[in-house]
């Protein structure tokens, strides 16, 4: 299983990829259209501004073959930014366009909590999750960011509560995403990189 | 349904060494950084801080290395600090595997340095340490490891740092640092009500009494201690159940 880490320079590819070698998973970074195009697996880490990551996909063309992999079936996990990625936009960068797999808008969580959402916190089930299999109901997950897919719809298997609900968790056919970091959650985390491999092979 | 409350250990290095002090003088050996932050995963600690106290430029090499061997060891947060005087500072701490940085002296010297790396990698990377202490009725903050003070006021720069995009404030209180007489709730609680973001609160926690009360009247939403829990004083998991049990929300380790 070749499963690629998109470095696009973000700060938490290194912590993902330890990550995964704790549970025995061979990643590969991917910077490059060839390497997404060949990839059995996809994970899209990122931490910071939303503007940073989609620039990066667009100006290194990533966007084409990470699409055109995600619309073959290829398993993809984004992780924090990586899930923002997926929706029409983001306030964040309001006149940048997402990847547009999902329709809502990313927005700032409201200011009556202090921002960022940064710690640990529960999530709140929506649905049957295949990432959740097996993990706690009242897990605590870490949480680093300010934007968030507040707009829940179908996809959404989990929320979380800070200041508002927003999509913690989201499963659609293949893609797959988290709020959270799950490099970062424990055991808790290691159990949902744990879930997504499993659904690689 | 809350954000749990975060039990932070902090390391200070010394080179390739956890040392420890009173009062930021006075250092003695603690161990192996990256032996005590495996301990600390496993024990339930939320996040951990490495703090470079030397800081010195020959000792970088020394100190990324040492942020490598403890981020191997963590499936938790690492935030990691002292000396970064600039946005390749903060870029390689970062890259050597640390989520967040904290920011302190060369903070004060250039303010510009806090907006720099937090619009290079977001404000939930950078974090504003203010080291404080009591001067007449309000709180300075001092520099160089506590040593000199930069005329400025605690609460005043917290606010300034936050305006420029610090995404956490550590704030350390001088006067308890060491004593093992409880964190300084006032200092705390000031400091949480006028920033929007995090606040850590550390110097001076023994107790899980201290704990509770830097939750509560201090308003923190997060506490960072060192000796106490490098020495076993206090256990994380005890003091994890001691807050559950007073209506704390905090995450138990399993």
């Amino acid at each position: 299983m070749k499963i690629a880490l998109l470095d696009y320079g973000a700060g938490n590819v290194a912590s993902v990829e330890r990550a995964l070698q704790r549970l025995g998973a061979e990643s590969q970074r991917a910077a490059t259209p060839e390497c997404i195009a060949s990839a059995e697996a996809l994970l899209l880490p990122g931490v910071g501004h939303f503007e940073t990551l989609i620039r990066a996909l667009d100006d290194r063309k990533l966007r084409a073959p990470l699409l055109d992999a995600i619309h073959r079936g290829v398993p993809f996990l984004g992780i924090c930014l990586g899930l923002q990625a997926l929706y029409a936009a983001s306030d964040e960068a309001p006149e940048l366009a997402g990847l547009q797999l999902l329709p809502g808008r990313v927005r700032s969580l409201p200011s009556i909590v202090k921002l960022p959402h940064m710690g640990w916190n529960r999530l709140l089930a929506k649905r049957p999750s295949r990432l959740l299999e097996d993990v706690d109901a009242d897990a605590y997950f870490y949480f680093a960011h300010t934007y968030a897919a507040i707009d829940e719809d179908e996809e959404t298997v989990a929320a979380c509560s800070y200041g508002t609900e927003f999509v913690a968790v989201l499963e659609k056919e293949n893609i797959y995403a988290v709020q959270f970091h799950p490099e970062k959650s424990g055991e808790a985390g290691a159990q949902v990189l744990q879930n997504f491999l499993r659904m690689c092979v | 349904m809350s954000l749990a409350r975060r039990i932070i250990p902090c390391l200070d290095i010394d080179g390739d060494r956890v040392v420890k002090g009173v009062n930021f003088v006075g250092l003695r050996d603690a161990g192996d950084p990256a032996k005590l932050a495996a301990r600390y995963n496993a024990e339930g600690a939320d996040e951990l801080v490495v703090l470079d106290i030397a800081a010195s430029r020959d000792q970088r090499p020394t100190f990324l290395e040492t942020i490598r061997r403890v981020a191997a060891e963590l499936a938790i947060p690492l935030t990691a600090g002292g000396g970064i005087r600039n946005v390749e500072d903060a870029r390689s701490v970062l890259r050597a595997g640390a989520d967040k940085i904290t920011l302190n002296t060369a903070a004060v010297a250039r303010p510009q340095l806090i907006s720099e790396t937090s619009l290079e990698f977001g404000a939930q990377a950078v974090v504003l340490a203010i080291d404080a202490k009591t001067a007449g009725d309000q709180w300075v903050v001092m520099v160089r490891g506590g040593r000199e003070p930069a005329n400025r006021d605690a609460i005043a720069w917290a606010k300034e740092g936050v305006a420029l995009g610090a995404g956490e404030i550590l704030v350390t209180s001088m006067d308890r640092d060491g004593t093992q007489s409880g964190f300084d709730t006032g200092l705390t609680a000031a400091i949480s009500s006028e920033v929007s973001v995090p606040v850590i609160a550390s110097g001076g926690a023994k107790l899980p009494a201290h704990f509770a009360e830097i939750f509560t009247t201090g308003h923190a939403d997060a506490a960072l201690a060192a000796s106490i829990f490098h020495d076993r004083v206090q256990p994380i998991r005890e003091l994890k159940q001691f807050l559950s049990a007073r209506g704390i929300p905090v995450r138990l380790p399993c």
